[in-house]
């Protein structure tokens, strides 16, 4: 067994055994699947309401995401607390004293959180999706209509993305207090209201979670930006990838 | 083994660890001491490649710690901080460590089972006491069954069984032929414990010599001498050319151990005795000479500790290694009360 296959496995030991994985997953899951079936089943009621000109427009499975925007938080939250834990408890010791090779200990425990919350987030998606188009009733779609598979699949992608990004930034902040401070709120409010305000539109468009959502949405018209679904996708892996290494530089430099 | 070669950390403009250079070596305990602060902890983490050196080097085994493939097989450790998740059962803990560097599962049960954890393998940490705490802590340096071992202050805290357990298992790793590193503020633990002792303040060596040499070069001993007739007593000892002090109980103290001489001239003189003793200085009192000029914010002069020593004329401690620079001088202007004080203020009674 090699060196890296030793690693993966006790950083697997790693995630197991602490409740907030279980905790922070199942709460990704939850809402964002009972949020979006919520959203749908009520705009299933007042969809005669609606305009013809939204009706035209209406995308039927990015409603059904609807529940993600909140539930990314538990991602988030999932991300910062399984490398902030490492500082917080001073385990990160103990673990570069086991492991000195620092690329080695960062790659194989991004490897094994990737893993998982690619999991929980095709899960996720596809729950949130079936349900959704179920409460849909007639006005939702079917998974082989055109675009429809990518967005959900889509979906799960994005949901694995938004935790590495806050891992690979945690990985720079260290402290639990300042990671949550500062990704809660920004991908709560802050980046919404950057990306869809016209004056910084231009440029909020480009942050991560702004470009990544493009990927789940199947009307062009949802979220009308310059670039298609996959570009999106691919700015926000660019922007996670990114951040890994910045977690990666700084674990390297500085004193553990 | 583990050798240290000029090794220097600096953090801003703070000289926590300044050139140190001394062997480690295998077969007996090696007590690392030094007053807090002056950069045991900071050491410990260098040689654990946890801290990068801002000069110099440290190697375990000929081989710096970033070159060790699985270091736990080779050195284990148990560090200031416990770095224990508190809601990670041990067993987890202990079987994340141990898959990380190839150690069977079943190891893992052997080393809970070593340090008396095994009732609690599946409980959490956060619940432990500081003593099962501490334990964990061993039982993890001891996964690997390292030829290195090395203890960041492993008593603090601890009942008195503690203090014994631990003690007990240092020593027995060590005749076992490993290489035991320990570091501790209290010299009296580690006169119980090391064998080999290695002293340093504000991050500079100050000895590196046996315990025995330690002991017999630093504590000063002298004779108590209790008697009904005081003058006469010290006219008789003053005659015989010996310099008695007395002490604040009313009792006579002569420097040096002659005991048996100072029996006979007292027969001889027919002046009666209610005592006749050697004592040694406390090797705590040893280690505050050699330390004090090095502690962070001492109140007192060098010469001032000397002479608080009793019944000894002031003179230099006798040298283990190069004095530590700072000469005779106070430090100037009126420093707080510092450790120490209330040492002196006992011994002067
Ligand atoms: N990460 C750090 N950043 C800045 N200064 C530090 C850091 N770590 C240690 N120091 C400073 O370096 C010096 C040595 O600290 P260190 O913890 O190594 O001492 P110590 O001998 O272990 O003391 P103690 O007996 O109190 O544990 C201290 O003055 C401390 O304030
Ligand atoms: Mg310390």
């Amino acid at each position: 067994m090699s060196h890296t296959t030793r690693v993966l496995k006790s950083e697997w030991t790693k995630v197991r055994s602490v409740r907030s994985t279980v905790w922070t997953l199942a709460t990704a899951l939850v809402v964002s699947v009972g949020l979006g079936a919520l959203i749908c089943g009520v705009t299933a009621s007042t969809f005669g309401d609606m305009s013809t000109q939204d009706r035209l427009t209406f995308d039927a499975t990015y409603t059904s995401f609807a529940g993600m925007g909140l539930g990314q938080l538990a991602m988030i939250a999932f991300g910062v607390l399984i490398v902030s834990a490492e500082y917080s408890t001073g385990m990160i010791r103990n673990s570069l004293a086991a492991v000195p090779q620092r690329g080695t200990f960062l790659w194989c425990k991004v490897l094994i959180a990737g893993t998982l919350v690619l999991v929980v987030g095709m899960v996720t998606s596809f729950c949130a999706f079936f349900l959704g188009q179920a409460l849909l009733g007639s006005h939702g779609v079917g998974i082989g209509d055109p675009g429809v598979l990518r967005a959900v699949v889509g979906g799960g992608l994005y949901m694995a993305l938004i935790a590495m990004f806050a891992v690979g930034i945690t990985f720079v902040l260290r402290s639990p207090l300042l990671a949550f401070a500062i990704l809660m709120p920004f991908f709560f409010l802050i980046s919404n209201i950057l990306g869809n305000v016209e004056a910084t539109k231009k440029v909020g468009q480009y942050l991560p979670d702004q470009a990544g959502t493009t990927v789940m949405a199947v009307v062009p018209e949802t979220l009308d930006r310059p670039y298609g679904p996959w570009e999106g996708l691919l700015i926000m892996v660019a922007w996670t990838v990114a951040a890994l290494v910045a977690g990666f530089v700084v674990l390297k430099k500085r004193d553990a | 083994m583990i050798e240290l070669e000029d090794l220097t950390k600096r953090y801003g403009d703070k000289l926590a660890v300044d050139g140190l250079s001394f062997t480690v070596r295998p077969g007996t305990v090696t007590g690392f001491l030094g007053p807090n602060g002056a950069g045991k902890s900071t050491t410990m983490r260098m040689v654990l490649g946890l801290d990068a050196p801002t000069r110099g080097d440290v190697r375990i085994e000929g081989k710096h710690y970033g070159e060790l493939q699985e270091p736990l097989h080779s050195i284990g450790a148990l560090l200031e901080a416990k770095g224990v998740h508190g809601g990670r059962r041990a067993y987890d803990h202990l079987l994340c460590m141990a898959q990380s560097n190839g150690i069977p599962e079943r190891r893992v049960g052997e080393v809970l089972e070593m340090v008396g954890l095994h009732d609690v393998a599946r409980k959490r940490p956060k619940g432990f006491s500081l003593g099962m705490g501490q334990r964990l802590g061993i039982a993890a340096a001891l996964l690997g069954d390292p030829r290195i071992l090395m203890f960041d202050e492993p008593v603090n805290g601890l009942d008195p069984e503690g203090i014994h357990w631990i003690r007990t298992l240092m020593q027995q790793l060590a005749r076992e032929g490993r290489t035991v590193f320990v570091s501790s503020h209290l010299m009296s633990e580690m006169a119980q414990t090391a064998e080999h002792l290695v002293v340093i303040g504000q991050g500079r060596l100050l000895a590196d010599t046996s315990m025995s040499q330690f002991i017999a070069e630093n504590s000063r001993t002298h004779v108590r001498v209790r008697t009904p007739e005081p003058e006469r007593m010290l006219d008789v000892l003053v005659e015989a050319g010996l310099r008695p002090a007395t002490a604040a109980d009313g009792a006579l103290e002569v420097d040096g151990s002659e005991a048996p001489r100072i029996g006979e001239l007292a027969a001889a003189n027919q002046v009666v005795l209610h005592e006749l003793s050697t004592q040694r200085a406390s090797l705590e009192e040893a280690f505050m000479r050699l330390t004090a000029q090095s502690v962070e914010y001492h109140a007192y002069a060098p010469g001032d500790v000397q002479a608080a020593v009793p019944g000894g004329p002031p003179g230099p401690p006798a040298g283990t290694a190069a004095p530590p620079q700072g000469g005779q001088a106070p430090p100037g202007g009126q420093a707080p009360p510092a450790w120490g004080e209330n040492w002196r203020k006992g011994r002067r009674g």
